[in-house]
């Protein structure tokens, strides 16, 4: 079997996959949901809802009114107890629906709660892109990019290629992984819907080949839907990440500043396409996903299946609770995750994975003084000199920060990762992007 | 609940460190050592450790008593610049000149830069180009190995002296030049550590292996002592050595694996490290052949760090999406 990979730089962490055999559990309702209307790339979402007001599970509390944003829904039954702000992943307080959970759960009308799988897809192009939009689907992967979007492909550009991105590089993280071995025949279904959707008559799903059980269940599924294929990737990181995940696959490369689109593919998620199919078969709107809660001490890792807005302590808890020495909460895997100032931040649409570390793993190295040993630039998957990028952001030299292209930095951390002298390399480079980036726009107007 | 520690991602770092970087340099030169203590007998053994101890020592006085910062003598390069300038200099030289190029190289080309990472030019072989020119006579009196020096560990040293097969070419006395068999394992005239070109090859292997060093460097610089000296070779074979005895003798091998390739003073980008290796083996020919000293591979990396800055400015690395490929 032939495997694909990418070119420039990349690293291999240590995966410890250590939920990878648990099979997906339901995790119970909370008795208090916090949904944040800003669970997406772009613009919040307004706000349908009162004070006061009773919802049903799947129904819209909050619309997407602006291009780029993305239908919000109720994930439980219940009583709006307040809109307020709440503590969210980013430790900043956000505007939230507090919903009061009943203890019978109604679901919103027509939506098909049943487990029985709908195989034959009597939409257009159109109405798929109109239900993904209304279902509030956005990328699962992390960036949270609304999917409908994705699927509007402007005038002059070509798509020929749908590549579905179950890589899931991160150490740790599972939750794509179970997916692909649980729910592979819906997930597919939901593939041939984005197939549909982008009007393309080929799909490939990418996977690390520390999945074999995944490769080899896709493969054999995927015989029956045609123009779908499995592409058994190196494992390296950052396969997953979404230019290297093209260049892997196609051989192509995304030219700095552009998009997919622009070398004629759109990428997506597998949890994605998951939910894509049961937006659009089952009607069912994006308002749970499969999270990951691991960590070496953690006591019972494992993959829940989890509303949106439960808080991350009820996912600690059902895991066995934070354990003794624990320095580090991480939403997200460890090398492109956030470190959680609180659990009471609720899970939204783009938590693949809750990664408890322990107080010795928690701390970054000593820095010490850059030897130019090079390794960074070896590494980076995207042929940048982060060593370089650091100094020119750390001397506010933005002029050369854009010259040295710090904009196609995509913060996968390899640099910081393999620094023998523990430099925050990707901290100063985060600042030269924000700082180059404001420049760019203000130079645009 | 005790408090979150928050940082940036990534949250996980690799175990490598610049410690860990030193000490294997540091193994990768013990087969060296070992095999000029069989030539040159304990005489190799005592500039060694003169040397080292003398770097760690100037590197902690100046941290401790004018810095006054915290020492840096836990990285391990100091270890690393006292053994590479040992392995420039001949066994029989006095301690106290090893202690003078200890200090040049330690005090004047590294800490008066800022320490480690921070020197432009490659401190071991600072030190040894200071002593050359201020000691020409006692830098070049090389004692000659015996086979048989092991059976008398330290009694030949002061002994004998003479020529290194550069010398002896740069005489043109090309009928007393040694045979490839004591060339490649090191039983000729010369500094400790350019005796042995079996010897220094192993510890590259293992450099390679541990991703200290790339093949670039070396690979580049070879070639290009291999392409110079080839042609003038064919050019004249009567007044010319071939390559490969350029190759195995003087420190090419040593200057080509462990001193062109400091990670401090070499370039970044891949095609720069190319450029270097190719300029330091164009340099080194050039000098052999054509200038004063018969040895040029300490002048040409020097004479190449001067331009480290200029190749990281125009050889950038290949970006990603530069090339656009539509296959």
């Amino acid at each position: 079997m032939k495997t694909f990979t990418f070119t420039l730089g990349g690293i291999h962490p240590e995966e410890n996959k250590i939920s990878e055999h648990s099979p997906v559990e339901r995790l119970e309702i909370p008795g208090q949901l916090f949904v944040p209307i800003t669970q997406h790339l772009g613009a919040p979402a307004k706000v349908l809802v009162n004070k006061g007001d009773q919802v049903k599970t799947g129904q819209l509390i909050a619309r997407g009114e602006a291009f780029i944003s993305a239908n919000i829904h109720a994930p439980g039954t219940g009583k709006v107890s307040k809109i307020d702000v709440h503590p969210d992943q980013s430790g900043y307080r956000k505007t939230m629906v507090v919903i009061d959970v009943d203890e019978t759960e109604v679901w919103e009308d027509g939506i098909d709660t049943g487990t029985s799988i709908i195989r034959s897809i009597p939409y257009a192009k159109e109405e798929i892109i109109q239900k993904i939009k209304e279902m509030g689907i956005v990328g699962l992967g992390g960036a949270t990019f609304p999917t409908h979007v994705k699927l509007m492909i402007p005038d002059g550009k070509k798509v020929e290629t749908l590549i579905i991105n179950g890589v899931e590089c991160e150490p740790y993280l599972t939750s794509d992984h179970r997916v692909m071995l649980e729910r592979a025949e819906e997930m597919l279904v939901g593939v041939q819907i984005l197939m549909k959707g982008l009007g393309v008559n080929r799909a490939v799903i990418g996977i690390e080949k520390n999945k074999p059980d995944a490769i080899a269940h896709l493969s054999t599924m995927a015989a029956g839907f045609p123009g779908i294929e499995v592409a058994p990737l190196m494992v390296k990181y950052p396969q997953g990440a979404e230019k290297q995940l093209i260049k892997s696959i196609l051989n192509r490369e995304v030219p700095s500043g552009k998009l997919p689109l622009d070398v004629g593919c759109v990428v997506s998620n597998a949890g994605t396409a998951l939910a894509v199919y049961e937006a659009v078969q089952k009607n069912k709107p994006l308002i749970e996903r499969v999270v990951t809660v691991t960590g070496k001490n953690v006591k019972h890792p494992c993959n829940l299946l989890v509303r949106v807005g439960t808080p991350i302590q009820a996912l600690i808890d059902k895991a066995g609770g934070l354990p003794e020495n624990s320095g580090k909460v991480i939403s997200g895997g460890p090398m492109m995750g956030k470190a959680l100032n609180t659990l009471e931040a609720p899970v939204t649409k783009g938590t693949s994975g809750i990664l408890v570390m322990q107080q010795g793993e928690s701390l970054r190295k000593e820095v010490q003084n850059c030897i130019r040993c090079a390794k960074c630039t070896q590494v980076c998957p995207m042929g940048l000199e982060p060593y370089l990028l650091a100094q020119e952001a750390k001397l506010e030299k933005w002029d050369m920060a854009e010259a040295d292209k710090v904009m196609d930095c995509i913060e996968c951390g390899s640099c910081l990762y393999t620094c023998p002298s523990g430099r925050p390399l990707l901290d100063y480079i985060r600042v030269g992007k924000s700082k180059v980036g404001n420049i760019i726009r203000t130079r645009k107007n | 609940m005790s408090l979150l520690t928050l940082s940036g991602s990534p949250h996980l770092q690799t175990d490598r460190s610049v410690r860990g970087i030193m000490f294997d340099v540091v193994i990768a030169l013990i087969p060296a050592l070992l095999v000029s203590m069989w030539f040159f007998g304990l005489g190799a053994l005592k500039v060694t450790l003169v040397a080292v101890i003398a770097c760690v020592f100037f590197e902690w006085l100046i941290t401790k008593y004018l810095l006054k910062a915290a020492s840096t003598v836990g990285d391990g390069s100091a270890i690393v610049t006292g053994i590479l300038l040992a392995f420039n200099l001949p066994s029989n030289l006095p301690a106290w000149i090893i202690i003078v190029g200890a200090l040049v190289s330690i005090g004047v080309a590294k800490m008066s830069f800022g320490g480690l990472g921070k020197n432009p030019f490659n401190p071991a072989l600072v030190g040894r180009v200071f002593l050359l020119i201020s000691f020409p006579v006692d830098m070049t009196s090389w004692p000659v190995p015996r086979f048989e020096g092991y059976m008398s560990l330290g009694g030949i040293t002061d002994a004998i002296t003479g020529p290194t097969p550069l010398a002896l070419l740069k005489a043109e006395k090309l009928a007393e030049l040694p045979g490839y068999v004591d060339v490649l394992l090191g039983n000729m005239g010369g500094c400790l550590g350019e005796v042995s070109a079996a010897a220094l090859l192993l510890g590259a292997l293992y450099m390679l292996y541990r991703k200290v060093i790339t093949w670039h460097i070396p690979v580049s610089y070879l070639g290009a002592v291999v392409l110079f000296s080839g042609i003038l070779w064919l050019v004249n074979p009567g007044i010319y050595v071939d390559p490969l005895f350029h190759l195995m003798t003087g420190g090419i091998m040593l200057g080509a694996f462990y001193m062109a390739t400091d990670m401090v003073t070499s370039p970044m980008s891949k095609k720069g490290m190319l450029l270097f290796g190719f300029g330091c083996g164009i340099l080194t020919i050039l000098i052999r052949v054509f200038g004063a000293y018969p040895e040029g591979v300490s002048f040409a990396i020097l004479i190449m760090n001067a331009f480290v800055p200029l190749i990281n400015k125009y050889m950038k690395p290949k970006r990603f999406g530069e090339a656009v490929q539509n296959g």
